[in-house]
C-alpha cells in the first residue's frame, strides 16, 4: 500500500508545531513513530493532508527525574523505557511492560505519547500508568494543562486530549519505598487480550493491595472490590482469599466477545492474571 | 518556504554518503526498492507484524513498509545488501548459509537484519533473549529451529 499524497512540516519548537495546527486545522495531525498513524493512512482509515512532524522538537526526547517524578518526553519509544537505566532501576515493572510491547521495530520507532493518544483499548501502558497515579502534560493554543492518567483515556481511540493540543510530557510519581509493582498481560494476537497491573505495600503491617484491570472495557478499571477484600491480607493468607475475589471481580467485568477472545474465556484470562499479578507483586509463588 | 512537492534527504546507505530528494510521502520500502533498485528488502504483511522489509536506521530495526522516506534524513541505514564486504558475507549472513537457516529465503533479509541489531547491542544473549528479539520476525518456513541455531552459533 502506497500514501495518499500530504505535505510534512517538521517545526523544531512547540510554538511552531502549535502554529502549524491552528493554520491547517483538522487537515493536520501531529506525526511520531507513524507506528499507528502510518498505518491508519496506508488502510486510507485516516485521511490528512498535511502532517506535522514533532520529531524535530528540541526537548521532547527527554527521559529524566524532576524532583519526585520521572518525566518522559513525547519522543520516547518503548524501547527506551525497557532499557534505560533509570526506568529500569525505578520502576522495573514498567521496564518490562515497555519490553513486551509488539515487536522490536514498534518499540524502536514507537512512543508511549503516540501510544496514549491513539487510545488503542487494548494498549498496555494505561493500566500500570493508571495505577501508578501518572499524569499527562497537553499543551494547547491556550497554553498547558495536567491530566490525571486515570481521566485522560475516555474510551476506544477518544481521549482528554483535544485534537489541537500536543502531549507534551508523561509524568510518574516515582513509587515511595517499599511499594512493589507488577503487570501481566496474556493474548494471541499482536496486542494482549488482558493485561493486570498490581501493587503490593506493606505498611508498618497492614499489607495494602492495589489493582487495576486493561483491555477490558473501554478504559482500565479499579478493582476496588479486589483491593477492598485483600486490605489486610498478609502476602501468606493470600490464598485464601484472592481466587475469590479475582473471580468475582472478573465476572463483573464489561468483556464483549471479539477476535481477543468470547467475553467468557476474558473473563476467565482476567481471574487468572488478577491472581499472578497479585501474588507477584507481593513476592509470592503461583505469580507465574 | 522550500518546495513541499518533494523533501532533499542526506544520509548514508550501507556506508554511503548519498543526499536525493523524496516526496514526503514515499515509503521507505518503495524508495529503497522502486527508486534504489535495493530488491533484497522486501514486503509481505505491510503492517509491521512480519519484519520482511526491516531495515536498520542508526543501527535499530524499522519496518521499512510503515517508514517515510523522509525520516532517514540525517540517519545511517543498512540494507541486506550492506552486509557483505568485498564479496564477504557478513558472519550473521555466513551463520545463516552454514546451518541452512532459511528455505524460500523471503524472511531471511529481515532476519539477519535484526540478528545483526541483536548482536550489535547484545553480543552474548540467551537463547531467550534471541527468541524476545526475533519474535517480530515471521518465518513460514523452517520452523524457526535452523534459524535459532544459526543465531546461537554466534553468541
Ligand atoms: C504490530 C504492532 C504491535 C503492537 N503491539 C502493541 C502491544 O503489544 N501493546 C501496546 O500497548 N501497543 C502495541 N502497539 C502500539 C504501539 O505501542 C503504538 O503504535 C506506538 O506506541 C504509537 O506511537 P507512535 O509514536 O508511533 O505514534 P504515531 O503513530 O506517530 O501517532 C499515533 C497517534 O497519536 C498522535 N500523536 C502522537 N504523538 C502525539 C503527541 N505527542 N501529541 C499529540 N498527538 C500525538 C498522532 O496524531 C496519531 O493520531 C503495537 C503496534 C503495532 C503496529
Ligand atoms: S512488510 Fe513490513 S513488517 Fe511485514
Ligand atoms: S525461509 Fe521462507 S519465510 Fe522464512
Amino acid at each position: 500500500m502506497r500514501l495518499a499524497p500530504f505535505q510534512l512540516h517538521r517545526p523544531t519548537e512547540l510554538h511552531a508545531a502549535l502554529a502549524l495546527r491552528a493554520q491547517f486545522g483538522d487537515d493536520s495531525a501531529y506525526y511520531a513513530g507513524g507506528t499507528e498513524l502510518l498505518l491508519a493512512l496506508k488502510a486510507r482509515v485516516l485521511r490528512y493532508e498535511h502532517l506535522i512532524d514533532l520529531k524535530r522538537i528540541v526537548g521532547f526526547d527527554r527521559l529524566a527525574r524532576d524532583g519526585n517524578d520521572l518525566v518522559i518526553g513525547p519522543l520516547v519509544t518503548h524501547l527506551r523505557l525497557a532499557t534505560d537505566p533509570l526506568i529500569r532501576e525505578s520502576l522495573p515493572a514498567y521496564a518490562r511492560l515497555s519490553d513486551n510491547v509488539g515487536n522490536i521495530r514498534v518499540r524502536a520507532s514507537g512512543t508511549l505519547a503516540g501510544n496514549l493518544c491513539f487510545s488503542e483499548p487494548h494498549a498496555d501502558p494505561p493500566a500500570l500508568l493508571c495505577l501508578l497515579g501518572a499524569s499527562v502534560t497537553v499543551h494547547g493554543p491556550n497554553g498547558e494543562r495536567s491530566v490525571p492518567m486515570a481521566e485522560f483515556i475516555l474510551g476506544p481511540f477518544t481521549t482528554a486530549r483535544a485534537d489541537d493540543e500536543i502531549l507534551t510530557a508523561i509524568r510518574i510519581p516515582l513509587p515511595t519505598a517499599g511499594e512493589q509493582f507488577c503487570y501481566r498481560s496474556f493474548g494471541h494476537l499482536e496486542y494482549p487480550a488482558v493485561g493486570v497491573a498490581a501493587a503490593y505495600q506493606s505498611q508498618a503491617g497492614a499489607p495494602r493491595y492495589r489493582v487495576w484491570i486493561g483491555c477490558i472495557g473501554d478504559n482500565p478499571i479499579h478493582a476496588e472490590p479486589v483491593e477492598a477484600a485483600l486490605a489486610g491480607v498478609p502476602p501468606q493468607a493470600l490464598s485464601d482469599v484472592l481466587p475469590q475475589a479475582a473471580e468475582a471481580m472478573a465476572a463483573e467485568l464489561p468483556a464483549t466477545d471479539d477476535i481477543y477472545g468470547s467475553a467468557d474465556y476474558k473473563r476467565h484470562l482476567a481471574a487468572v492474571f488478577i491472581g499472578r499479578a497479585v501474588l507477584e507483586s507481593a513476592g509470592m509463588p503461583g505469580g507465574r | 518556504m522550500a518546495d513541499l512537492a518533494s523533501l532533499d534527504i542526506s544520509f548514508t546507505l550501507n556506508g554511503a554518503p548519498q543526499t536525493h530528494s523524496v516526496a514526503p510521502f514515499a515509503l521507505l520500502i518503495d524508495f529503497l526498492r522502486d527508486d534504489l533498485a535495493l530488491k533484497g528488502t522486501k514486503r509481505s504483511c505491510d503492517v509491521q507484524v512480519c519484519g520482511a522489509c526491516t531495515v536498520l536506521v542508526d543501527g535499530l530495526p524499522v519496518s521499512s513498509c510503515t517508514s517515510l522516506a523522509a525520516d532517514i534524513d540525517g540517519k545511517s541505514v543498512v540494507t541486506i545488501e550492506g552486509l557483505a564486504e568485498h564479496g564477504k558475507l557478513s558472519p550473521v549472513q555466513q551463520a545463516f548459509v552454514d546451518h541452512a537457516a532459511m528455505q524460500c529465503g523471503f524472511c531471511t533479509p529481515g532476519m539477519v537484519l535484526a540478528t545483526t541489531a541483536l548482536l550489535e547491542r547484545h553480543p552474548h544473549p540467551t537463547e531467550q533473549e534471541i527468541r524476545h528479539y526475533l519474535r517480530g520476525n515471521i518465518c513460514r518456513c523452517t520452523g524457526y529451529i535452523k534459524i535459532l541455531e544459526a543465531v546461537k552459533s554466534l553468541v
